[in-house]
């Protein structure tokens, strides 16, 4: 709501300086979010006239003026037109500033000296403050007396602020400056007024002129109408185009200006229809046919659904309520009569049309909050009284007023004391009251309880915590004092898996990984990307009204998010990049969506750079498991996935549940993402591994008795998987073996195409001795022999 | 005789004196002590002597090698010193050459902030609470008392799955789902990623995140509210950290209010960060409003509440001094790792 001071001035005494005014607003509510000066750029112009128009001696276009400035004449040449002598005109002196940062300079022109320069409406970028350029190219000519070296900001009423008031969806009324008077004379303890209005008496009577008819009174509680014959369409006064355009609305005539002046004063939007076009004179307040056309004021065709409102006459729809008016029944230059429009609409049906149509207006972002039922009648004898003010017609006596909505105030009953109770302070229930009457609220005591009428205009108020906002934001919120509620000092919990989650994060950023943070959404293609053939595209929850298509489609996997953000260091050359992201994927239950899908923390790696491979990602991955407690019962085996090269992708399971993948990119998907370069990457299921995790630890004795080791090294094919010849040879070991280790892999000479050797430390040892050769040397036969038989294995010495 | 073992003395401290390492040392040992030895020759040419002689050369060739044996010692320590002695000074390295650092990642600054946050609120007894980003309007919209059609959905531009399923706009609707499996004193806080249909830029991400925070008990205040606010503010921006509450409008809380921190560049004072007003806009906050309440099967007559809700980004970036937030999401490692 953009409020112009002057204007807000008529309705309260306000001493404090604009920006005092706004500081105290905003802490009584009414937040503010700007303060603007008019015509801000214009400097050192002043009123002129001009006593002289000589030609110039050496130029046929342009002539030579003398300007009286009040003080003094000045000499000004000029080129323009239309200037005469005995004209008052906008001069800029020496040193003046105009819009677009402009410096006015005394000079020569063609010989003759300049002491300033005769200014133009668009030199002074006045239309957009409701100057009215009439197209002729040339100087302003003020049409009223103003004292002779005036400064034009105040003769032409410029000179003023503007605060731009971000006024919240509860509080309709203050879209309006009686609104804002209201606030403001509470925030500074002032008084305010309404405009006082007074109509003299006209001829006829409006009820022998029209009709209105309310077929919907859910969607329309009050209609009043009156009419006014012989219009004098023109420009409305200075004063009240420069208030609708500082205000932000454009002036048109004074018709229309009058019902968007009223509009703005007490935020009840009006509309005026050219009476002589509706038909049969009557107005129908009814739904759309299905199907039904309308051209609107901005000369768009809009067909209308059954359910949204209409202005009809007794043939078609006129305009759209509380939306915008019709193409067909505008106020027009040729306008003779006018029915003035001012309504109360249902806030629901309003959105829902405005909505529907993607049409907002002035008058739609009011109706749509809910408006006060009894300002309508106000609104229209406030119009009424302008247009006899400022002789634009003739007001027909009486008014048409369709009332179908209650004029009952609310009553509010309140136990006073939980006010107190709930803002954490002691008031008085006098101060209580005071607070509330000077809000227009009328109250009456009995005893414990507060009897409360709220007034028309807040239809928000609706219980005890309302009224205590009302209380504690003029109170003022910096007079509650600070406390801390019982049991502050204890210490609240994180559950098992948000502790989890967090030593897991600093697992991974101890092993060098960057944690990321990427967007769930992207695009439906992107499994094409990733390698996916289309029947192995992955169901997706998509967003209906998505920013693009490419960010429609809720994550399945965290596998392009990774490899986005890895292409994206890589093409800003950097060289290493290890990186980690622990977020959500979406599964769908269903297609299409009928519940809330699965929701499951996932966890993906990916890497490229100096020192990674394949086996330091796997690495990572069984640290991980091993902080997670859960390493020793997570098995690695061989697998395919479409985004990995088919020869090294490892699935992960635990107790036979696959807890995910890893492996090297395939390298058609390292092409898609034009990343030359090889990439690891994992991706893993964590919430499952965050409830498979073992945290409870038990000690368990450190040896006492020595171990004894012994070499092993094989030749097999190496078709056998090291993680077999592991298995077997820990089940041939027995109890008595320790640990395996694995500590030589060698290929090449001396080794059989197609095998290789492998070379293990085995440790042994028992509990409650000191093991002997004899002990161990059956043992580690009866490896070999296992090994032999089941691997082909063939012992190297 | 005596001359002889005198001479041997003699001769073989001074080439003890002149050797200059531990090998000639050794050779020396031989020369005059090993089997063959100079005085293993006279100690074995005893047999010759006179009787009466015997135990007098015999003492004295004992003495002249216990001379020779501790001065061998002595000289052999010497050269040990002056040997690690260069060794040492060999060995010196030049200690200004950059070290070997381990390889260490960084948690994202939105993980980093959020754990301080976290840990300011365990601290005053609140739990950590969570709940689907993707969510029922009932849970987003209709629980929090902002029905179908009403004007305050149009400041939360919302992407939709349907017409009931929708990506969660804000924290709050977790409110609504503790309090319905939850009876009071109810007190967490919850963290987690929100979205609304914003065009990306500067200051915009459709993707960013809260941290919601509720507490509902018999008696709460907005006296408690602001208390434990301002102990959060001081605690995340600095002990000199002033708050400032102004009124404001939610439909789910009132009185609602949004919470300023005296800015933490200027301290107050007025700079371009915070548009000269001294004040930073931190969060939106209120008392929980009685139809929420009922919403969460929680008696409106009986407890009352407060809840407030945070954007952790825009934090973030000011903590950092972070002017886009388009960082947060791009992940340049450049980035990450300044934190």
């Amino acid at each position: 709501m953009l409020v112009p001071i002057k204007w807000l001035k008529e309705y309260v005494d306000i001493s404090a300086s604009t920006k005092e005014l706004a500081n105290a607003m905003t802490l009584t509510g009414t937040n503010v979010e700007s303060i603007k000066e008019l015509a801000k750029d214009i400097d050192k112009v002043v009123v002129g006239r001009i006593l002289s128009i000589n030609p110039h001696p050496n130029a046929d276009k342009l002539v030579v003026c003398q300007v009286d400035i009040g003080n003094e004449v000045i000499q000004i040449v000029t080129g323009a037109p239309n200037v005469e002598e005995g004209q008052l005109v906008p001069v800029a002196l020496h040193g003046a500033l105009l819009p677009g940062g402009v410096k006015i300079k005394k000079g020569k022109l063609r010989g003759e000296v300049s002491q300033g320069m005769l200014c133009s409406i668009d030199e002074l970028e006045l239309t957009e403050l409701g100057e009215i350029d009439d197209g002729i190219d040339g100087i302003l000519i003020l049409d009223e007396e103003y004292p002779l070296g005036m400064d034009i900001k105040e003769a032409l009423d410029l000179d003023d602020e503007v605060i731009e008031f971000e006024i919240t969806s509860n509080r309709p009324d203050c879209l309006s400056m009686v609104g804002i008077a209201r606030e403001a004379a509470v925030t500074l303890k002032t008084s305010y007024s309404l405009p006082q209005i007074k109509l003299s008496r006209n001829i006829g009577h409006t009820l022998q002129e029209a009709k209105v008819i309310v077929e919907e009174p859910d969607m329309c509680p009050r209609y009043c109408a009156r009419v006014v014959r012989n219009v004098k369409i023109g420009p409305s006064p200075r004063w009240m185009r420069r208030r609708l355009a500082a205000a932000g609305v454009r002036p048109i005539n004074n018709i229309v200006d009058i019902t968007n002046y009223v509009m703005l004063e007490l935020g009840q939007p009006m509309h005026a229809f050219d009476l002589d076009k509706i038909q049969d004179k009557t107005i129908i307040v009814r739904r759309a046919r299905e199907g039904e056309k309308l051209v609107t004021l901005d000369k768009q065709e809009r067909i209308l659904a059954e359910d949204i409102l209409v202005i009809a006459d007794t043939e078609k729809a006129i305009a759209l309520a509380g939306v915008m008016g019709g193409y067909d029944t505008e106020v027009t230059p040729d306008t003779c009569n006018v029915i003035l429009e001012s309504a109360t609409f249902d806030k629901g049906s309003v959105r829902l049309a405005s909505k529907a149509l993607g049409l907002r207006s002035e008058a739609s972002s009011r109706f749509e909050k809910g408006l006060d039922i009894s300002n309508a009648e106000r609104a229209i004898d406030r119009a009424a009284q302008l247009i006899q003010e400022l002789g634009a017609g003739e007001v027909v006596e009486g008014k048409i007023d369709v009332c179908n909505g209650s004029l009952e105030p609310r009553v509010l009953e309140v136990q006073w004391k939980r006010i107190n109770a709930l803002l954490g302070i002691d008031l008085e229930i006098e101060d209580i009251c005071g607070i509330l009457n000077s809000l227009s609220f009328k109250t009456e005591v009995k005893g414990d309880i507060l009897v409360v009428e709220v007034p028309s205009f807040r239809q928000d108020v609706e219980g005890m915590a309302d009224l205590a906002e009302e209380v504690a934001r003029i109170y003022g919120y910096d007079k509650i004092p600070m406390t801390l509620m019982e049991g502050s000092r204890s210490q609240g919990t994180r559950t098992r898996e948000q502790k989890l989650l967090d030593t897991a994060k600093r697992a991974l950023i101890a092993m060098g990984l960057f944690e990321t943070v990427t967007y769930s959404f992207g695009s439906p293609k992107v499994y094409g990307k990733i390698g996916f053939k289309p029947e192995e595209y992955h169901e997706v929850v998509t967003i209906a009204n998505p920013l693009g298509e490419d960010q429609s489609a809720m994550r399945t996997t965290l596998i392009p998010s990774i490899l986005d953000v890895l292409a994206r260091n890589k093409s800003r050359s950097i060289e290493e990049c290890k990186i980690f992201e622990i977020a959500n994927i979406f599964i769908p239950k269903s297609i299409p969506i009928e519940e809330l899908p699965i929701e499951r923390l996932t966890l993906a790696i990916g890497q490229y750079g100096k020192g990674t491979d394949f086996y330091t990602l796997k690495g990572q991955v069984e640290r991980l498991f091993d902080v997670l407690g859960i390493l020793e019962d997570v098995e690695f085996a061989p697998h395919s996935h479409p985004s990995l090269h088919p020869g090294r992708t490892a699935i992960v399971k635990f107790e036979g549940q696959e807890l995910g993948v890893l492996g090297e990119v395939h390298p058609k998907v390292c092409e898609n993402y034009n990343l030359k370069t090889k990439i690891y990457l994992a991706e893993l299921n964590f919430e499952l591994m965050l409830k498979m995790a073992r945290t409870e630890k038990q000690y368990v004795h450190l040896p006492r008795y020595p171990a004894i080791h012994r070499d092993l090294a094989i030749v097999v094919s190496k078709n056998v998987l090291a993680s077999n010849i592991e298995k077997l040879i820990r089940s041939a070991g027995g109890d008595l073996l320790e640990k395996v280790e694995l500590f030589d892999i060698y290929e090449g000479s001396q080794i059989p195409e197609g095998h290789r050797s492998l070379a293990y430390s085995l440790s042994y040892r028992a509990a409650d001795r000191t093991l002997k050769d004899e002990d161990i040397n059956p043992i580690h036969d009866r490896i070999v022999n296992a090994l032999v038989d089941s691997f082909n294995a063939q012992l190297r010495e | 005789m005596r001359e002889k073992l005198d001479l041997i003395q003699k001769e073989a401290l001074d080439n003890i004196e002149k050797a200059g390492e531990s090998n000639s040392l050794e050779e020396i040992r031989v020369k005059y002590l090993g089997k063959k030895g100079q005085l293993t020759q006279i100690l074995r040419g005893m047999g010759k002597l006179a009787p009466e002689e015997r135990p007098v050369v015999g003492q004295l060739a004992n003495q002249v090698r216990q001379v020779i044996e501790s001065k061998l010692t002595e000289k052999g320590r010497e050269i040990e010193e002056i040997v690690l002695a260069k060794r040492l000074k060999e060995e010196s390295i030049d200690v200004t050459l950059p070290g070997k650092k381990p390889s260490l990642g960084k948690l994202h600054p939105l993980t980093t902030v959020l754990n301080q946050i976290t840990e300011i609120f365990l601290g005053m007894g609140f739990d950590v609470a969570e709940g689907p980003e993707i969510e029922l309007d009932y849970y987003n919209f209709e629980a929090l008392n902002i029905p179908k059609n009403h004007p305050a959905r149009d400041t939360q531009d919302t992407f939709y799955i349907n017409e009931n399923i929708l990506l969660r706009t804000h924290t709050s609707p977790t409110q609504i789902r503790t309090m319905e499996v939850q009876e009071p004193p109810i007190k967490i806080i919850v963290p987690g990623r929100v979205y609304r249909s914003d065009a990306v830029d500067a200051t915009h991400s459709p993707i960013f995140h809260q941290i919601e925070g509720l507490v509902v008990d018999k008696n709460i205040t907005m006296g408690d509210l602001k208390g434990v606010l301002d102990v959060f503010a001081k605690a995340i921006f600095g002990p000199k950290t002033r708050t400032r509450f102004r009124p404001h409008h939610f439909p789910f809380t009132e009185p609602s209010a949004e919470m300023d921190v005296s800015c933490v560049t200027c301290d107050g004072q007025g700079c371009r960060i915070c548009s000269n007003t001294g004040w930073i806009e931190i969060l939106g906050a209120g008392m929980v409003h009685p139809k929420v309440l009922e919403y969460g099967n929680i008696d409106p007559n009986e407890y009352t509440g407060f809840a407030f809700g945070m954007g952790l980004d825009r934090i973030v970036n000011q903590i950092y001094g972070i002017d886009d937030i388009r960082l947060l999401y791009e992940n340049d490692i450049r980035f990450l790792s300044q934190f």
